[in-house]
């Protein structure tokens, strides 16, 4: 808490200096709630944790697939891929099996086009074979309204039609979905408000440690 | 970024570098749809468009109905020959009465320059222009500049020399401004009489030596002879003017290095470009055809998306 609190304690006494708050008891109290409630975040998952549950993806993986030759894995963008390396990485060691894998990006399939007040940006499709009759796994990091899945497999059916379709997540945010969308592969459920948002880090992405994270919406 | 910075692409003079970067990223993203065994996506399934041609065109109408058609929107074809503009109908009326159907958005060619500009101060709807005059030509521009990103690897620094009839044509201007903004190095090369006496303000060299014109550029990027729109004689012949300022390979071979072709079509093949150049691997016309298709999509994505 201390941590927390201190960096904010010298902004509070630079606004003094510019003059744009009073000093009073009060106010300092009342500021320092604020901010601290502002920042506050609740560690859902660590390093550890996470990588228990992506070894335990793999062997459910495992379990249900076989040999895997008629299996290939899907990344939904923009968050999708980096959760699918990991798995494709750990498969590979742990059954010598390369499985083919693509990413799959359902901005263009989404249904809140010209709904939104700036549309979202595209990313990079890679889905260098036909699905026609495999067996897809889809992987995101974290399931919350099904909004998008449910636009992924729309963008999935270009690439053919699969013989059977699965969800794995990260994290599924309980009471949430907008749409029946429900997966086959959970790495933890949390609870959440609307007013709070799942936050996904990962050390490739330039954070000190893998760590997911609910925080309060500024 | 993920917007426009503009509600109509009227010409490339009045959107910024960072609003073509945002339809090259997308274009990229629209390609990769277009090799897909199903080429359609249903983003722009409750839009419907007009396509509104007050000249003749076959690849410019052709590929913005397919990108049209491949975004799912609805399309309404319509061309002035067959039309009540020729009971006389003003410009603002015909397009008014279509927009009262409910189009969301218009994409218009027109003879006059500035067409589009007046009619955006009228209408409501999203415009798009798809040539006005000798004025503007900005999806060629764009689709020109995304070719040779795809072909060069990037813009930036890049030498383009402009070959032909500069005077009459809206692709040499939308493509001036186009690779300037993204940071290439423009030359303009032509007979004197084709040349606009003032071209050289815009910051492009002038060269009257085709081939010393070929010889400095990495890109060349050659325009028809546009003599529909030369009431009098800008020079003696067809002939002579493919003598002076054809391309053909020969010339190709004398230069140390290998350039890039380009041509918007339609092609007059033996006049300003030899069939030999035109069909050679030096050549990616055909490849400025396709890539027309996915720039348009993401043209017409990114302007629905603005609110």
């Amino acid at each position: 808490m201390v941590i927390f609190i201190t960096p904010r304690i010298s902004i509070y006494f630079k606004n003094i200096a510019r003059q744009q708050y009073l000093p009073s008891f009060l106010h300092f109290y009342f500021y320092i709630c604020n901010q601290s409630r502002a920042m506050q975040k609740r560690l859902v998952l660590d390093q550890k944790q996470i990588a228990i549950i992506l070894k335990r993806f793999c062997h459910q993986l495992i379990e249900n697939h076989d040999t895997f030759e008629n299996t290939v894995l899907l990344g939904l963008q923009p968050r999708g891929p980096i959760v699918l390396d990991k798995i494709a990485k750990t498969l590979a060691e742990l059954t010598g099996f390369k499985v083919p894998f693509g990413y799959l990006d359902a901005t263009f399939h989404r249904d809140d086009f010209r709904r939104r007040d700036f549309p979202l940006k595209a990313n990079e499709t890679k889905i260098d074979f036909l699905i026609e009759g495999k067996e897809v796994v889809l992987i995101d990091d974290v399931l919350y309204k099904g909004r998008s899945v449910r636009a992924a497999l729309d963008a999935m059916i270009a690439f053919g039609r699969p013989q059977k379709v699965e969800l794995m997540v990260l994290v599924d945010r309980k009471y949430t979905r907008d749409y029946p969308i429900m997966p086959d592969y959970v790495g933890v459920k949390v609870n959440t408000l609307e007013s709070q948002y799942v936050s996904v880090e990962w050390a490739e992405k330039g954070f000190d440690k893998d760590a997911i994270w609910i925080i309060e919406k500024p | 970024m993920s917007q426009l910075s503009t509600r109509h692409l009227l010409g490339i003079k009045d959107i910024t570098s960072e609003d073509i970067r945002l339809i090259f990223e997308t274009a990229d993203n629209f390609k990769e749809v277009l090799n897909r065994p199903i080429k359609k996506v249903p983003s722009l399934r409750d839009i419907t468009i007009a396509n509104i041609f007050f000249e003749n065109s076959t690849r410019t109408r052709l590929s913005f109905e397919l990108a049209e058609k491949r975004l799912s929107a609805d399309v309404v074809n319509f061309s002035s020959s067959t039309s009540s503009v020729k009971k006389g109908e003003t410009l603002t009326d015909t397009v008014n009465n279509i927009l009262s159907m409910k189009v969301d958005m218009v994409v218009m060619r027109h003879s006059s320059p500035g067409a589009p500009h007046f009619l955006s101060k009228n209408i409501s709807a999203n415009i798009v222009n798809a040539g006005d005059g000798t004025h503007e030509h900005p999806t060629q521009a764009l689709l020109d500049a995304f070719s040779i990103r795809e072909k060069l690897g990037d813009v930036m620094g890049k030498k383009v020399a402009i070959i032909g009839d500069i005077l009459h044509s809206r692709v040499a201007l939308s493509n001036i401004f186009c690779l300037q903004k993204l940071g290439a190095e423009v030359m303009v090369c032509g007979p004197t009489t084709l040349i606009p006496k003032h071209i050289a303000s815009l910051g492009v060299k002038v060269e009257m030596d085709v081939k010393k014109a070929l010889q400095w550029c990495d890109v060349a990027n050659i325009l028809r002879i546009q003599l529909e729109r030369q009431q009098i004689k800008y020079f003696p012949s067809l002939r002579e003017y493919s003598l002076y300022f054809g391309v053909n390979k020969k010339m190709l071979d004398q230069l140390d290095k290998e350039i890039v072709i380009m041509h918007p079509g339609p092609i007059n093949r033996g006049v300003e470009l030899n069939s030999d150049v035109a069909d050679s691997e030096h050549s990616i016309i055909l490849q400025q055809v396709e890539n027309g298709v996915a720039v348009r999509m993401a043209v017409l994505y990114l302007l629905a998306g603005v609110r």
